[in-house]
């Protein structure tokens, strides 16, 4: 049975209209608009065991929402949920007990005493045997490299710090399964590689379950095989990263180089060009007008170099996200 | 059973810890505390005096029984009431805890808020009492002519058994208010109202026994005066054995009644809750 199942889940908010001046104001207090925000709008998927899986979608895409589910920080309006055997919101003991959720700051660390202090409670609470947790602590303290800085308070650490003892600390209990909001947030380019390379080592070595939502190309990029599309609550796409391309992009990018280049020739009626530096040139073509126009190329021109390639995963994601959020009710996988 | 204690223990012994890091604005607190008791106290010296002339000395003024030494007695004795039964900053910590997601902890842990903040204050307490002791001490002694011998032994257990009850009392009444937060995000206006006559239903403010007849039941009626009047009032051994006796019972039925009202709000405030902060 998989661990994370997921059966059409949704969630839908309730949120205040706040108008403008000073009479809408006044009115408030007595009636309140609202309109429904469907955050999660019926979603399923289901995980394995040890699979690492990337939740990628725009901003108010419901990524952060199905966390919060999964955890059973809130209820959701239908539909269900089964993570290690157990429904998330009933927040029984015996679940918190095998997971992890790291959201922001503050899930697990007190603020004004040193890291040390907030592990060796975690330790209490989770009932972590002695030998496990010293064997574990120093581990993963290696790892990321914070030895310094557990007996310094937490407050005085810098973000990129805080984040490596959030994630100690989540792992301090050993979870089966890890729920991570966006891991790297904030962070600079270095202690972003430092974390993704750290969760990826880890969790080779441990083999527990990760989902984790990014709007980084990179987070998702270095950790995971397999990525779940999210946009307006519902699934675009679940597979593997290279497949969205396949998916997604109905362009490929040409690129010829001229042998002579005093013969420029004006390219536009194929495609849209993108880069003009003689004698090579790259255009934009419909992947359907490929062949057609690589033969037109060829019998016309004489060419030195031809290469058809892909275009970059983070235009063809940032284009997807961009269609979806201006019209939401375009069809699923028609996109550009 | 055992982990459970070890894990009120660490949070305990965490809290501690925590307190111990801002000592000094925890020792001045504890001396500020007693700055207002000093006005009321020459407050109802003055008034001691306007009742009755200056020269009349063959009768000792009372006012409803209580002479001037009676009513700084009082005041003495409510601080050190209070000193178990107010809880400075626990409703409002919670609803910022709710308010800025902080409170999602307690939801995605194996742990239970109410446990966890009760554990917590026992640990400020403690502290509070070590740092305080000093004080205190200093003004019981200045002040011994006024107060009344002491109790005997058994006065002295019931009057710890109602400080420790009103210690539990005022720790649920508050985190009650707090768990509203959970419905009305901001409860920094209740909160005032609901200490303002706190101030009042209490006691702190003056003995309930000034009060008419008929109101002096009603709110005899409420916890509040278990927060501050009724510690003093055994401790001024002014009760009865029945009476005091009486008010333990009672207190107790406050503090069952009071804790399946704070877990029912919670419960309840967290099916409704969802998420904001994070």
């Amino acid at each position: 049975m998989s661990e994370i199942i997921v059966q059409n889940l949704a969630k839908t908010y309730q949120v205040y209209q706040k108008k403008e001046g000073l009479m809408a104001a006044a009115r408030g207090l007595f009636k309140r608009e609202y309109r429904e925000v469907h955050a999660v709008d019926g979603i399923d998927f289901s995980i394995e065991k040890g699979e690492l899986v990337a939740f990628l979608g725009p901003n108010g895409a419901g990524k952060t929402t199905t966390l919060k589910l999964l955890s059973g920080l809130i209820y959701p309006t239908h539909g269900s949920a089964s993570v290690l055997g157990h429904t998330p919101w009933l927040r029984e003991n015996a679940y918190r007990r095998r997971f992890a959720l790291v959201m922001g700051q503050k899930n697990q660390l007190w603020w004004d005493l040193p890291a040390q202090e907030s592990f060796r409670l975690h330790k209490e609470i989770y009932a972590v045997e002695s030998d496990e947790f010293d064997k574990r602590l120093a581990s993963l303290t290696a790892l990321l490299n914070t030895e310094k800085l557990l007996g310094q308070p937490v407050r005085e650490l810098s973000l990129g710090e805080r984040m490596r003892m959030e994630l100690i600390a989540a792992l301090l209990h050993g979870p089966e399964v890890l729920l991570l909001d966006e891991p790297t947030i904030g962070l600079d380019v270095v202690a972003q590689r430092t974390i993704q390379e750290f969760l990826k080592q880890y969790q080779q070595e441990q083999q527990f379950t990760v989902l984790l939502t990014s709007h980084y190309m990179k987070d998702v990029a270095a950790l995971c095989k397999r990525v779940i599309i999210i946009a307006q609550g519902k699934i675009l796409y679940d597979g593997s990263l290279s497949g969205i391309v396949d998916r997604f992009s109905r362009h490929k990018l040409v690129t010829v180089q001229f042998s002579d280049t005093q013969d420029m020739p004006v390219l536009e009626r194929f495609g849209q060009v993108m880069r003009s530096e003689p004698p090579r040139i790259q255009i934009q073509v419909e992947r359907t007008e490929v062949p057609k126009v690589l033969s037109t190329l060829l019998d016309q021109y004489v060419l030195e170099d031809v290469t058809v390639e892909d275009r970059p995963l983070e235009e063809v994601i940032a284009e997807m996200f961009a269609t979806v959020t201006t019209d939401p009710h375009r069809p699923e996988d028609d996109t550009g | 059973m055992i982990t459970r204690i070890r894990v009120h223990w660490t949070i305990l012994r965490i809290s501690i810890e925590e307190r111990l890091i801002y000592r000094a604005d925890f020792a001045l607190g504890t001396l500020l505390r007693f700055m207002p008791i000093v006005t009321t106290i020459l407050l109802w010296q003055a008034i001691f005096n306007g009742v009755s002339p200056t020269s009349d000395s063959s009768k000792e003024t009372t006012i409803d029984s209580y002479r001037f030494s009676d009513m700084v007695s009082y005041y003495l004795l409510v601080m050190l009431g209070r000193a178990f039964s107010s809880m400075p900053g626990l409703a409002s910590g919670i609803a910022q805890d709710v308010r800025d997601g902080t409170i999602k902890k307690y939801l995605v842990q194996p742990i239970d808020l109410l446990g966890f903040l009760f554990w917590s204050r026992v640990a400020h307490k403690l502290i509070y009492y070590l740092v305080a002791a000093g004080p205190f001490a200093i003004m019981f002694i200045l002040c011994h002519s006024f107060l009344p011998g002491w109790p005997d032994a058994g006065t002295l257990i019931g009057a710890i058994v109602a400080l420790i009850l009103g210690f539990i009392i005022g720790f649920l009444f508050e985190a009650t208010v707090g768990l509203i937060s959970f419905w009305f995000l901001e409860v920094s206006s209740l909160l005032f109202i609901v200490m303002m006559l706190n101030y009042f239903l209490s006691g702190h403010m003056f003995p309930l026994d000034l009060l008419p007849g008929p109101i002096r039941s009603v709110i005899l009626f409420l916890p509040f005066q278990y927060l501050a009047y009724f510690p003093a009032k055994v401790l001024l051994g002014q009760l009865t054995q029945g009476e005091l006796f009486q008010g333990l019972v009672v207190q107790v039925l406050w503090v069952i009644g009071l804790f399946f009202l704070a877990r029912f709000l919670f419960s309840r405030g967290v099916r409704r809750y969802s998420a904001f902060g994070g």
